[in-house]
């Protein structure tokens, strides 16, 4: 009982202390750095669902770090948004560390692993704490930390574009993290403290103050670049078409953070009432998210490199997130978040494939995909899968998202929002279905001999891809504990 | 009657599903092997459907029910009158079209006849999950997987016209389906459930012109399926399928899963008192007058078979809509018989200008001077059948015809007695050139005597012509599809025959 009320320490500092570690390893042993990041994960992974059956059967965990109590310590607070983020997190670097295997030797020189490896970890870590922290500066620190990793990542090729993209993504994120750490320092002098339960309670007479209301400002638009929403997004698809295609999945979940960031921004450290009444914070949310959805829908028709369309349709589907969340109301925040994962598990299932068809063919250009379904006939199936659910076909997961965004967008009354995530679905369609029929009816430029991608990628693959149905026929399942989330947050 | 529980409505599925997984296992190189799985699929698959007709037949049901999907509606099926007259009609044809496809694809040597067979055993799949479906969440999932798995078989043919009718279909489609999941939303949204009920569940919930609005949805989601027009763009271009494809497919499985999940919606959704009440049967009897009589001019103007055909079923498929648009009990009746009968006669009528494609490489009504002569045995069997869709005793569609003849009287609008007999007129003048020619032409010269196909081809053609004469002679023996009919709109509408 005494070691499980210290888990939400423990799941954070496994990833961190063996980042730590990893560069050591990388120096003396060097083939074992995957099996140490994979074990490493894999218990983080464990723990992450240990922790989530705690805070199902037993509520909200509140942590305070070295025992002092908040508001002068620092508060870990694993409710359930924060433990089901945790699980999505772990579950997916899981299976990109156990991907890198094969993958990265062909991506980067032998003396960059260790480095990868370290990024990683150091990522995941980061992630996690910034889902499950209670203080507002040390989520402003976890998400530099996820920055700066990711920054590090996006260019670890350390090729010409993939340098300049990173520094792109360095050049945005600062002025991101600026605006945020701004907010941050406002809301601090109007209340004096930064714990965000303490906030939630100091703050309501405090609305009327511009101080207040300018830090709001200043947060949400900090976040948003953090999360890629439109038209903060310009970052993103030069960032993902130049790194590994690991990297993009890992950064799938990066965005997402942001998603939760702004969550807790709209819903722990201001009241629900205020962002969704007073001042329609939410709304405005809402219409930038549908705006951003299909413009990021077009904007993937034109593409022809498989890296970038999948970019551009990660654009499109955090907006889905943050549509589920402007709509504020319980059913939105629940499919807005039940896409966090859908999408993460998606979107990893199809940039892993396009990892494998560039590590056996070196093809990008979705025009030269011809034949490949015949050569690589798991991968490709497995793509197609991932595709039809990004499309929002049932019975993948993919439909369950889209259906509860669109009902809850029926019920609180606004059918556009309804009709833009059923616009998207057949928008996505278009640039899916053409890659799939090239990929299947395509008659290929010159004959390549290649096989199926080895087994170590190909298992995450195909692990994804039955989440993909799995999760579609059991959406129960992330429902039991993102209802409970949604109540909590909106206070319900 | 109390619902018995039973696995056999999922095996129904789970078979063909199995069968497909093996057919794809198997592959080009066991190819007797392979067509084997697919015939003993076919035949398993109707004897379980078969062996819950006697209980069904009598006004009791099969349920299935495994988990909840979303709260209130769970991944369940259920298996009442009109589930199984879908599901009995499907699964007999696919047997027959089974047969006549191997003679097909054997016949012309066609590529990836693999995919073709996995392809074809998912599509019935799906249909089957439809028929059984117990609510419209279920319906909907096995509703978009017909979609998705039918596009394989219509661009078999690879060449860039038949990319680009995958393409119209698709486009048309799967925007069609997101009407329906926009209706299915809603009407979750207004009720907290989506399960099927034979009094309608939308009754009570929301205003009137909510509910026409949804209406208007579900008939455009399921009309684009059902080839209502001006929803029918995809249906002639997607005749670039092969013959068998055709026939079964857009004659039977995947038209008729848009009519039947019409029915659904209308019956089972809305239910007749509050279509009567909100007035919504009448506008969507004359939207099917017109596709009847339109699509018959369309029709007439065509000179490929299969073109003609196809506009013949965009116009009989409109009979089904006209019937139970009526909501009056024989015009239901009749128009859910139309189901089979049309079912039976069309895919004789495919079959047979499948096989005079095979034994002449003929495609257009022009080249077919004397073919009866050549190929007796088919063009008889077509003959029948042609003449069965007029309306002409005593085949099957002159059942059809009487049925809703009866029901347009019943309903007080004597106006669609006379869409009917225009439509039998028309349907005569689209078909009796062909016959005509066919007969009493000289064939031209160097054209083989006794031509008609191999068995493989023939003996599908005879057995649904047969059929045809047979539902059409004794309509009201036991067991027939009109007798569960009867069963279907006694249970939705509580009236007797």
């Amino acid at each position: 009982m005494r070691l499980s009320s210290h888990l939400p320490i423990i799941v954070i500092l496994i990833p961190w202390i063996t980042a730590y570690i990893m560069p050591i390893i990388g120096y003396k042993w060097k083939k074992w750095c995957n099996s140490f990041a994979v074990v490493a994960l894999a218990l983080s992974f464990i723990i992450s669902l240990i922790l989530a059956r705690f805070v199902l059967v037993n509520g909200p965990m509140h942590y305070y770090m070295a025992g002092f109590m908040p508001p002068w310590g620092i508060e870990l607070v694993v409710d359930y948004l924060g433990a089901y983020m945790c699980v999505v997190i772990s579950f997916i670097t899981l299976l990109v560390a156990l991907y890198s295997k094969e993958y990265i030797t062909k991506e980067l020189s032998e003396q960059r692993r260790p480095q990868y490896y370290t990024l990683l970890l150091l990522l995941t870590g980061s992630m996690m704490g910034a889902s499950v922290t209670g203080d507002l500066f040390n989520l402003f620190v976890c998400f530099e930390i996820l920055s700066i990793s990711s920054y590090a990542l996006m260019s670890i090729t350390g090729e010409g574009k993939a340098l300049l993209a990173g520094y792109k993504y360095l050049l945005i994120g600062a002025i991101a993290s600026s605006f945020v750490l701004l907010g941050i320092g406002h809301l601090y002098i109007s209340t004096g403290t930064l714990n965000m339960a303490d906030m939630f309670v100091r703050l309501p007479p405090l609305y009327s103050s511009w101080t207040v209301l300018a830090a709001l400002a200043l947060l949400i638009v900090g976040f948003s670049i953090k999360t890629a929403l439109f038209p903060l997004h310009v970052w993103l698809p030069d960032a993902y078409t130049n790194a590994p295609c690991s990297v993009p999945v890992l950064s799938t979940l990066v965005i997402k953070v942001g998603a939760v960031a702004i969550i807790r921004l709209l819903f722990n450290i201001f009241q629900p009432s205020f962002v969704i009444n007073t001042i329609p914070m939410t709304a405005a949310l809402s219409y930038m998210a549908a705006i951003a959805i299909i413009v990021a829908s077009l904007f993937a028709i034109s593409q022809t490199d498989i890296k970038r369309m999948l970019a551009y349709s990660s654009v499109c589907h955090v907006a889905y997130v943050i549509l589920g969340i402007g709509i504020g109301t319980e059913l939105g925040l629940t499919g807005g978040m039940l896409h966090i994962l859908n999408h993460a598990v998606t979107k990893g299932c199809l940039f892993f494939c396009a990892g494998a068809i560039i590590y056996k063919t070196g093809i990008r250009n979705i025009r030269e995909f011809g034949g490949l379904g015949r050569k690589m006939p798991v991968t490709m199936g497995a793509f197609t899968l991932a595709a039809l659910s990004m499309v929002g076909l049932p019975p993948t997961n993919g439909f369950m998202s889209k259906f509860y965004i669109a009902l809850a967008a029926m019920t609180a009354g606004r059918p556009e929002l309804a009709i833009v995530i059923l616009l998207s679905s057949l928008l996505n369609a278009i640039y899916f279905i053409r890659v799939i029929n090239i990929t299947y009816f395509g008659i290929p430029e010159e004959e390549i001999d290649i096989d199926e991608a080895p087994p170590t990628m190909l298992y995450p693959i195909i692990m994804l891809a039955a989440c993909c149905l799995i999760l579609g026929f059991g959406a129960e399942l992330p429902l039991t504990i993102l209802r409970p989330a949604a109540q909590a947050l909106l206070g319900v | 009657m109390e619902p018995v529980y039973s696995i056999r409505p999922a095996l129904a599925i789970v078979i063909s599903l199995t069968c497909a997984g093996l057919i794809g296992l198997t592959g080009k190189r066991h190819r007797n092997f392979r067509e084997f799985w697919t015939l003993s699929a076919a035949v398993s698959k109707y004897i379980i459907v078969i062996s819950m007709f006697p209980l069904v037949y009598h006004g009791g049901e099969y349920i299935f029910s495994t988990f909840e999907i979303i709260p209130g509606v769970g991944f369940d099926l259920r298996v009442d009158a009109f589930s199984m007259f879908f599901a009995f009609l499907s699964s007999f044809l696919w047997i027959v079209t089974s047969v006549y496809s191997i003679g097909y694809m054997r016949s012309l040597h066609e590529h990836s006849q693999t995919r073709y067979y996995f392809s074809f055993a998912v599509c019935i799949a799906s249909t089957i999950g439809i028929a059984f479906a117990d609510n419209l969440f279920t319906l909907f999932i096995f509703y978009e997987m017909l979609t998705i798995a039918t596009y394989p078989l219509i661009i078999h043919e690879e060449t860039p016209e038949a990319m680009a009718a995958g393409r119209k279909y698709l486009i048309y489609l799967l925007s069609a389906s997101l009407f329906v999941l926009l209706g299915m939303v809603i009407t979750y949204s207004l009720t907290g459930t989506l399960t099927f009920s034979n009094n309608g569940i939308l009754a009570g919930h929301g205003t009137p012109e909510m509910l026409k609005t949804l209406f208007v949805l579900f008939i455009i989601g399921f009309g684009t399926k059902a080839a209502i027009m001006p929803l029918h763009g995809w249906l002639p271009s997607a005749m670039v399928a092969p013959t068998p494809v055709s026939a079964l497919l857009h004659a039977v499985a995947v038209v008729k899963a848009g009519i039947f999940g019409l029915i659904r919606v209308i019956y089972f959704i809305y239910g007749t008192d509050l279509m009567r009440e909100l007035g919504l049967g009448l506008p969507l009897a004359v939207a099917a007058s017109i596709t009847i009589i339109v699509a018959s001019l369309f029709a007439l103007a065509q000179d490929s078979l299969k073109l003609r055909l196809a506009y013949s079923t965009v116009s009989q498929l409109s009979y089904i809509v006209l019937g139970v648009a009526l909501l009056t009990t024989s015009a239901a009746t009749g128009g859910i018989i139309h189901i089979a009968n049309q079912a039976f006669m069309k895919i004789t009528l495919f079959f047979c200008a499948g096989a005079i494609f095979i034994q002449t490489g003929k495609k257009n009504i022009s080249e077919m001077h004397g073919i009866g002569k050549t190929m007796p045995l088919t063009m008889i069997c077509f003959a029948i059948c042609a003449m069965g869709m007029a309306g002409v005793p005593p085949m099957a569609g002159f059942i059809t015809k009487w049925y809703l003849c009866l029901g347009a009287l019943e309903a007080g609008q004597p106006i669609f007695v006379a869409v009917l007999l225009t439509s039998a007129l028309l349907n005569i003048a689209y078909f009796f050139p062909l016959i005509y020619n066919a007969f009493f032409m000289e064939p031209e010269k160097g054209a083989k005597k006794d031509n008609d196909p191999t068995w493989w081809l023939l003996l599908p053609i005879v057995i649904c012509a047969l059929a045809s004469i047979f539902l059409g002679l004794i309509p009201r023996a036991p067991f027939t599809p009109l007798r569960l009919a009867s069963v279907v709109v006694e249970q939705i509408m509580g009236g007797l025959l």
